[in-house]
């Protein structure tokens, strides 16, 4: 009787007609898909995006050169260089970070003491070439200044679970 | 056409090669038109089954997505890979293409817009179709590349094997209008249904050939469930893997066609061609010039392909030859022969001689 | 003109395809030549007015004996150098053979040429049925005149390829590795495959 039925079932091509109905019906639902460039997903304070380097609201640049992030760094994307600043102050003369090799563990910001290095919210930085992702120092300190109200939100934002 | 040219006081043969080129360019360039537009509602329609929006930042509602694709096609590099075998890897997109616009000749496209209106026009596009697989076979073995020699092997038997279906399904179409003439075969359509409906489909005996038909055309083109000869999953991208720019351009737009060519074929074979579907005057019915049914059948063919390529996973390539030759072909072999016993029974062609 | 012109280009090529079938160095050259011939003699046959005849040359012989060569030639990768060597000890037979069909051909078109034959006449054998269409004609033909002569030969290739198919084709039985029951496998439910169970904790599942 089952295989009788089977055979109906399978001339009839009735199978394909049940799946192709139920595609018809998603081909009427809304979409899920966002409109990308238009629309956004919220994103969370902890997401780890650009890196940046943060200044004290004064202008003084946080980093202090103490090279944890270099030594924590898995990819080794990072490197430093420093010497005394003319006022006595460790600072860095060379702070790069090869985007090419990181892979946004954010070990950095978690061992930056002074919250100097973060990875911002931005994940909108493609390139035409590969030496535009090789930041330097300048570079992640405009970052820092572009992004800073968004990241201090997130780090205000995250403070009471850390 | 010929008559318009040879009243500005051309010679006959001027007037006639000026007509037919004309009636060529007029076919061909709205084609092309018409594929870049099919690909864009190909991945609308897949997209929309996936939840998905698909193209939509080109031009409004994303409807230029095709022509940037074309334009960033054309300006890429042509690489011939170097153990390539230079002659027919350039040959193989150009016949493809050719093949694929050829066959365009006999389509009619109202009763009176056909090229050609040649007593075997059924047979030629049968013909034509056969050659298409060239265009593959060639640019699978030229490449001199693995993938795509397996694309080109798996394409030569899925061509052949299903064109022996599509053979016998033609011959249930034509036993009923008892004619090869495509503008004849739609027009024995009128009022086939109970002086009512315009269409072959809706007889108890061709209903099943039209479901057949159409998983073959599904095949003929490699579309979907069957797209073993570019399969991803398997072969790269199959027999166009090595090809880039404008040859892999020419691959495309010859595949779009020969998928519009099958839809187009779906259409007048079983769905009445430029007839409207009723024969009956609601609106001004008969007013609508026929090209317009024909293109709204066409396009609903269309739609039909994207909706099975968004439903239905890919065969495998057992089952695939196993479906063309166990179970279509035999199908098909009984229904001609229970057709025509049918249409002597019912004095379809007078008394038996 | 247009006719006269046709002509000589689809001869021309038809015979220059030809000989490229047998001189072309790669085999899967010599192949595609010999679709080119094909195509050419398909293009001769419409210009005759035999259209069904042309369709079915390329149909049969373009669309599917063609593609068979082709995928034989590419798949086996025949050396045919190594095939060349014997050319010199079987040279006369070759040409024995070629002068047979030289001389036949120059009979039969000496024959026709005296008018002893009466080919497609009004009293000829196969008389077309003049104001109807090609097909009409060879359906008349084959299906009327010759019917038992056409059902013979279809009988005779369904011998052959059932001889074929008995000679090639190998049933695994069953166990056996590359075995197929498709029915089987058509058949299967997920209620065939997999078995929902609700273990409690620490137990585990008997298999």
């Amino acid at each position: 009787m089952t295989s009788v039925a089977h055979l109906i079932k399978s001339f009839t091509l009735w199978e394909f007609v049940k799946a192709h109905a139920l595609t018809l019906k998603y081909f009427f639902k809304p979409k899920v898909t966002l409109n990308y460039p238009f629309e956004k997903n919220p994103l969370s304070p902890r997401f780890r995006g650009e890196h940046a380097l943060r200044r004290y609201p004064n202008g003084e640049e946080r980093c202090i050169a103490c090279k944890l992030c270099e030594a924590v760094c898995p990819a080794q994307a990072i490197t430093i260089e420093s010497e005394p600043r003319d006022d006595g102050s460790r600072r860095t003369t060379r702070y790069d970070i090869d985007m090419t090799k990181c892979i946004y563990c954010g070990f950095c910001q978690e061992a930056c003491p002074v919250d100097a290095v973060v990875e911002g919210p931005n994940f909108e930085y493609a390139t035409e070439t590969r030496e535009e992702l090789l930041y330097d120092k300048a570079k992640l300190l405009a970052n820092g200044d572009k992004w800073e109200r968004a990241i201090a939100a997130n780090l205000e934002a995250d403070a009471p679970y850390r | 056409m010929t008559e318009t040219f040879q009243s500005w006081g051309m010679s006959y043969e001027w007037a006639w090669g000026l007509a037919t080129i004309s009636g060529i360019l007029l076919i061909a360039l709205p084609l092309m038109l018409a594929v870049a537009m099919i690909i864009y509602v190909d991945r609308k329609v897949w997209a929309a089954i996936n939840l998905r929006r698909g193209p939509n930042v080109v031009g409004p509602f994303g409807l230029l997505q095709s022509f940037a694709d074309g334009l960033k096609v054309f300006l890429q590099e042509t690489i011939i890979p170097s153990a390539a075998n230079k002659g027919i890897f350039i040959l193989a997109p150009i016949v493809t293409f050719t093949v694929a616009l050829a066959a365009w000749a006999v389509v009619p496209f109202s009763s009176t817009a056909v090229l050609a209106d040649i007593n075997v026009g059924l047979l030629y596009i049968l013909a034509i179709s056969s050659l298409s697989v060239y265009g593959i076979v060639m640019a699978g073995w030229a490449s001199n590349s693995k993938y795509p020699f397996f694309s080109a092997m798996r394409a030569a038997a899925q061509m052949i094997s299903y064109e022996v279906a599509i053979g016998f399904i033609l011959i249930c179409v034509v036993l009923f209008a008892g004619t090869y003439n495509l503008n004849d075969i739609v027009r024995a359509q009128e009022g086939f249904g109970f002086g009512l409906i315009n269409a072959y489909v809706i007889h108890p005996l061709l209903f099943p050939m039209w479901v057949m038909f159409f998983i073959s055309s599904l095949a003929e083109t490699q579309r979907v469930p069957f797209d073993l000869t570019e399969a991803e999953s398997e072969l790269v991208a199959g027999y166009q893997t090595e090809y880039s720019s404008m040859s892999f351009a020419l691959f495309w737009l010859g595949e779009y066609a020969n998928i519009l060519l099958m839809c187009v074929l779906n259409a007048i074979l079983f769905f009445g061609g430029w007839l409207p579907p009723l024969n009956i005057d609601l609106i001004p019915w008969f007013d609508i010039p026929g090209i317009v049914w024909l293109l709204l059948k066409t396009f609903f063919f269309f739609f039909m392909f994207s909706w099975v390529m968004a439903t239905v996973p890919r065969y495998r390539y057992d089952q695939l030859m196993r479906l063309g030759w166990k179970v279509f072909l035999p199908i098909s072999l009984g229904f001609v022969v229970v057709i025509s016993g049918y249409l002597m029974a019912t004095g379809h062609y007078g008394a038996a001689a | 003109m247009i006719q006269v012109f046709a002509f000589y280009l689809f001869a021309a090529l038809t015979v220059l395809s030809a000989v490229l079938v047998i001189t072309a160095r790669n085999p899967v050259h010599s192949v595609l030549w010999l679709i080119l011939a094909f195509f050419n003699a398909a293009g001769l046959m419409v210009l005759v007015g035999a259209e069904f005849i042309a369709a079915l040359l390329v149909i049969v012989y373009v669309g599917a004996v063609a593609v068979l060569f082709l995928f034989v030639v590419m798949m086996l990768n025949i050396d045919f150098a190594e095939l060349r060597t014997g050319f010199v000890k079987n040279f006369p037979l070759g040409i024995a053979i070629a002068l047979v069909l030289l001389a036949e051909l120059v009979l039969g078109i000496g024959a026709y040429q005296v008018g002893v034959m009466e080919l497609g006449s009004a009293s000829g054998t196969a008389a077309p049925i003049m104001g109807r269409s090609n097909v009409e004609n060879i359906g008349a033909v084959l299906y009327r005149d010759y019917l038992f002569l056409f059902e013979a030969a279809g009988l005779i290739l369904l011998v052959a390829m059932v001889g074929a198919i008995v000679l090639t084709h190998r049933q695994r039985p069953d166990g056996a590795r590359g075995h197929q029951d498709i029915g089987k496998q058509v058949r299967r439910r997920p209620e065939d495959a997999t078995v929902m169970t609700q273990p409690a904790v620490g137990e585990g599942i008997e298999l």
